[in-house]
């Protein structure tokens, strides 16, 4: 029986996730590096709730920004390096579909952690419970948003031996829009105002991000293989 | 690096690409699989080019290259599952079969880390078996193997030609392939 794209994409899905489990420090690593970083910010500047409260925003989103950062590099390079990314690319599915589940996957293992410990990191910060909401909001979708243009950069970056470096210097500044809405919906609400019209413009931009990245990074992958 | 190479594989033909060291004979193969693009020249299948359809050729040939194409986090059975299971749904008792085949009975469980190169290369032509495709495309696909070893993926060679399949490997020193005749491309 042949096997049809959407089915592919569940089993790529389920084979990334099941991946992830088994290598459970890489999952943890963001949320540890998210956690400690965000604590940083009261030692530096001032334990003072109301000070940290009027910069939560912008603390929560580069913290996260950073941590999610550093899971992206290994998106494609454990199946570079044992062939089985080359496989994927001749097993007759479209790898644009292929490249969607395993950025799905990305974040399921990487972004969604960080969404989850955000609240408490947000309350250590100061920020009201009537904010928090907003907080989780933007930022699923802002790692959504990473995860999708992090693909592409990490595609890029798959042949070099130190890619690191490059894939932040490549990803960061597509990223800037993003930042920019997220901390400032966390602002407003914060502020008690309404934030919908910045996370629905995050929400604009993962719709766009979604849709156009895949085909990026399919390009990119058959540029990296040859 | 390939210049005026040009040949043709019908059904039931096994070919063997030869040729020293660094005559491009994995280039070629690369080229033929469509994960390299030739600069001149085209690969076609069935009289159509195969950049013209990509993932329709893709899933009418499996290839075994110079790396295995396994998870080394992966068991056998799960190495089978998620990576021919890209190309079709397997069976669990069709996937033990084909274990058995190569010789890896016993092994089904084992994380492919843990098995020693020979078994991986075992592991990575049950991968091809699976795949239930006409063509195959094989980078040398005896190296790691012993004397049994070398002489079964002949045999599975042989079966697959025989049952109207053909095959292309390079090979340095390719065995005798029982009961077909092989036809040699020469890369100088």
């Amino acid at each position: 029986m042949t096997r049809t794209p959407a089915s592919a994409m569940l089993l790529m899905y389920r084979r990334d996730l099941v991946l992830a489990f088994r290598h459970w420090d890489q999952i943890a690593q963001p949320v540890v590096f998210f956690a400690m970083v965000t604590t940083l910010f009261p030692l530096a500047i001032s334990p003072e709730l109301g000070q940290l409260r009027e910069l939560a925003g912008g603390i929560l989103w580069v913290a996260a920004l950073l941590a999610a950062l550093l899971g992206l590099e290994f998106l494609f390079r454990a199946d570079h390096a044992d062939g089985t990314l080359e496989q994927m690319m001749i097993s007759g599915q479209p790898l644009a579909l292929l490249a969607i589940a395993k950025g799905a996957a990305h974040w399921t293992a990487c972004g969604l952690p960080l969404v989850l410990v955000s609240p408490l990191l947000a309350v250590s910060l100061g920020v009201p419970g009537a904010a928090l909401c907003t907080v989780v909001v933007s930022l699923a979708l802002g790692t959504g948003i990473l995860s999708a243009l992090g693909a592409i950069g990490a595609a890029l970056t798959l042949g070099l031996r130190r890619g690191s470096v490059l894939l932040s210097l490549l990803v960061l500044p597509l990223a800037m829009p993003a930042l920019i809405f997220g901390a400032r919906a966390i602002d407003m609400a914060i502020r008690g105002e309404e934030a919908g019209g910045p996370l629905l413009l995050l929400a604009a931009m993962l719709v766009l991000a979604m849709t156009l990245a895949p085909l990026a990074i399919a390009a990119a992958l058959r540029i990296s293989a040859e | 690096m390939l210049r005026g190479v040009s040949f043709a594989a019908a059904a039931g033909e096994l070919l063997h690409v030869a040729g020293p060291n660094g005559a491009g004979k994995t280039t070629l193969l690369r080229v033929c699989a469509g994960l390299l693009t030739p600069e001149q020249g085209a690969v076609t299948w069935r009289g159509k080019p195969i950049a013209a359809d990509r993932d329709a050729y893709a899933a009418a040939f499996s290839y075994l290259g110079h790396s295995d194409g396994l998870k080394p986090d992966f068991t056998s059975r799960e190495n089978l599952a998620f990576e021919v299971g890209l190309r079709r749904v397997v069976a669990a008792a069709e996937a033990d079969a084909t274990l058995a085949q190569v010789g890896l009975a016993g092994a089904e469980d084992q994380l492919a880390r843990s098995l020693s190169a020979g078994q991986r290369r075992r592991l990575a032509l049950a991968r091809v078996m699976l795949a239930g495709t006409a063509l195959w495309i094989l980078d040398e696909p005896f190296t790691n193997l012993d004397a049994a070893g070398v002489a079964m993926v002949a045999g599975i060679v042989a079966e697959h030609a025989e049952a109207g399949g053909a095959v292309m490997f390079a090979a340095h020193q390719a065995p005798a392939i029982p009961r077909r005749p092989v036809r040699r491309v020469e890369l100088a």
